[in-house]
């Protein structure tokens, strides 16, 4: 299908720029997530791409083709708002050849093209249905379906299941993805929700205000974050930040923290921020009786196969996540340190992760 | 604070739609109940009848024993927090938080309203706020002010439609936990709706598991996860969802007679051991964790793994199934006991 190239893309509107000097490349038949939270242009990002909006500077290539200017019609893509636009008084078929009569294809052409993705779809045995008879699961596809006529180079999505709940959404991740796979389509996908950008994508863009911060494979960008905002926004519960004031040395292997020394590995950059932290996931960290770092329970959640243990320390809440069979009482004292010293030293002044062994 | 049970209560729409279809329920006094449910359960159609909102059409609504079925919502002394928070945007934090202390009924001095307003607004971190104007809050703080209006009130007990939906992921985890807290510390009685089950798992003692108006399962978390009386029931709790497969699928020396289907929690599914072969499907890198999706004689089976997991699709990979702890189903998809 397409291979989809930004270059230094930029989008201001009047004063506040929406999004600033951005590079990515979507390879072909890639599911592609934008991920941010709200504001972070996300979704102005992707209406550039669709056409939707035009870029202050910047060039969009659509495989070889710089689009960066043309009207959406002209962008042989198709954008898939949140999941519910359907006429609700026309029957499943004719919402699926809506677009390809307005676009004045022949009689047979739009047959075959319903037919082959209503197949695709699992929806051809309800064709003649009106829409205000369906499920919501069977709505979802006949508006995937709308899209999926058009036979475009690329799917666009923002946040097509939003307003979804949440055991609904969860099937529709799975659908979403299978169809991907079994279209070979490239797919560029906004959402806020980090769980659904790590199940479906081949690679994530983190942006925040306006920037993309790091792109690459879910787990990359789980495992080694290259800025706390990437570290924080990715993974539930959040990564814990444990602050302690020492500059870090190239090389330097420990740290201390309220007095304990805490390995970590060997350290590739000086920082010469005072302030600094240490990351670590709640799976990283482990419940000690002694020689740990202090603090009391806040909460514990339960949540089937695991627990979640909230910490209150003089430096903030820590969450440790640990096998469901844990039972602690609240405002109990307790101590935790990190279970393997393959932690990330962020840099107290520029937010940045610093390098060290564990990234190469 | 006060208990809170229902008995037998039905509500009827339309002549014909049982929203709610002869619901018995006690909630204990200092309780934290969650009803959980999809779309349409009759979540909220219970909420609002203990409210008072809601005029029931058959069955009892006692508080602390007696019966209000037919009290006005204004005498019940309910406090409901809704879904879409809805504050008065021209006051002040303070003057919404205050509010509903300033009812001539409670008659309350000056003081005494600003000590009560001024306490919750501790225990939900918004004191820092009581002088700004609703609208200039956070989503995030809206719903904490939304909340704490119910809060400064004294109730006989808290109602609360699903209050966190609207907020994001993040806020909604870190409210949760402090929610539960001030709970606790209150002893509030919280009747509590939510489609979520993380938030149901990890802030109530007690879940009621509601499937198309009927009250299928009340238990603890724990029992609800470990015992759950139907397919229905064994579906609402686990992410990712457990597996639900024909009997035969996976071969037993020693099943209940009358098995006809079993349930696998993804957790048990032991992969790289074992003599179960099948094929890699799909693999969902969640970060703490990963989802591998196996193929196994045409059936498929999820497996939740450790977050380090690496393969690909299309691999052959081993399992095993920790049979001590599956569920047996019958032909009714009730569980066996």
């Amino acid at each position: 299908m397409a291979t989809i190239k930004i270059e230094n893309l930029q989008k201001s509107f009047g004063d506040f720029t929406a999004v600033k000097n951005s590079n990515l490349t979507i390879h072909n038949k890639e599911f592609f997530v934008l991920l941010g939270p709200s504001g972070c242009g996300k979704t102005t990002t992707l209406r550039m791409i669709a056409g939707l909006e035009l870029p202050t500077s910047g060039k969009i290539y659509l495989d070889h083709d710089e689009v960066s200017l043309l009207r959406a019609s002209e962008r042989d893509i198709a954008f898939v708002f949140q999941l519910f636009a359907l006429y609700p008084h026309m029957n499943v078929k004719n919402n699926l050849a809506f677009p390809l009569k307005m676009q004045k294809y022949s009689r047979n052409e739009i047959k075959e093209r319903v037919m082959e993705a209503a197949k695709l779809l699992r929806i051809d045995h309800i064709l003649n249905s009106k829409i205000s008879s369906l499920a919501g699961g069977d709505r979802q596809r006949v508006a995937l379906g709308r899209a999926l006529v058009r036979r475009p180079k690329a799917f666009l999505m923002d946040e097509p299941l939003g307003t979804l709940d949440a055991e609904f959404r969860e099937l529709m991740c799975l659908e979403l993805r299978k169809l991907h796979d079994d279209i070979d389509a490239t797919t560029v996908y906004v959402t806020h929700d980090q769980q659904e950008a790590m199940s479906m994508a081949d690679r994530v863009a983190v942006m925040n205000e306006g920037e993309v911060l790091q792109a690459d494979t879910p787990s990359i960008i789980y495992n080694k974050p290259q800025t706390k905002f990437v570290a924080s926004f990715i993974g539930s519960p959040a990564m814990n930040f444990i602050p302690f004031n020492q500059s870090i040395q190239k090389n330097q292997k420990d740290i201390k923290i309220q007095g304990i020394n805490i390995d970590i590995p060997e350290q590739l950059e000086n920082s010469n921020s005072e302030e600094n932290y240490l990351g670590v996931r709640p799976e990283n960290l482990k419940l000690v009786s002694n020689d740990g770092i202090k603090g009391n329970v806040f909460g514990t959640e339960y949540l089937g196969s695991r627990k979640i243990i909230t910490i209150d320390t003089n430096f903030g809440k820590i969450k440790v996540r640990v096998d469901n069979n844990i039972n602690l009482k609240i405002n109990e004292n307790i101590q935790f340190l990190p279970s393997n010293k393959n932690q990330i030293i962020f840099d107290g002044k520029t937010d940045k992760s610093i390098h060290s062994g564990f990234f190469s | 604070m006060s208990k809170i049970e229902l008995k037998n209560v039905t509500k009827i729409f339309d002549k014909t739609i049982k929203a709610i279809n002869d619901v018995s329920l006690t909630i204990n006094d200092g309780e934290f109940f969650v009803l959980l449910g999809p779309t349409g359960a009759g979540k909220t159609t219970t909420l609002r009848t203990i409210a008072g909102l809601e005029k029931i059409d058959s069955g009892s609504i006692l508080f602390d024993g007696e019966d209000y079925s037919s009290v006005q919502p204004a005498f019940r002394d309910t406090a409901f927090v809704f879904q879409q928070f809805s504050l008065y945007p021209h006051y002040k934090v303070f003057d919404n938080l205050a509010f509903p202390l300033r009812s001539r009924l409670r008659n309350l001095s000056n003081d005494e309203i600003k000590g009560k307003v001024e306490n919750i607004a501790e225990m939900l971190k918004i004191k820092s706020k009581l002088n700004n104007k609703a609208t200039e809050l956070s989503g995030g703080e809206m719903q904490r002010v939304a909340i704490g209006r119910a809060l400064v009130r004294d109730p006989k007990i808290y109602l609360m439609d699903e209050p966190l939906s609207s907020l994001d992921a993040k806020l909604r985890e870190t409210l949760r936990v402090e929610l539960k807290n001030i709970q606790r510390n209150l002893g509030a009685t919280i009747l509590y709706v939510t489609h979520d089950q993380a938030e149901a798992t990890t802030m109530a003692d007690r879940i009621g598991v509601l499937e198309e108006g009927k009250l299928v399962q009340v238990g603890t978390p724990i029992e609800i996860y470990n015992n759950p009386l139907t397919t229905y029931v064994a579906h609402r709790l686990g992410s990712p969802k457990i597996n639900i497969v024909d009997y035969n699928v996976i071969e037993l020396n020693d099943k209940p007679l009358e098995t006809k289907l079993l349930g696998i929690r993804p957790e048990n599914i032991i992969i790289n051991s074992g003599n179960y072969q099948g094929k890699i499907r799909t693999i969902e890198h969640l970060g703490a964790e990963t989802i591998v999706s196996i193929d196994y004689n045409q059936t498929e089976l999820l497996a939740l793994v450790q977050g380090n997991f690496s393969g690909n699709r299309g691999d052959k990979i081993n399992f095993d199934i920790d049979s001590q702890n599956l569920l047996y189903f019958n032909e009714k998809r009730e569980k066996i006991l």
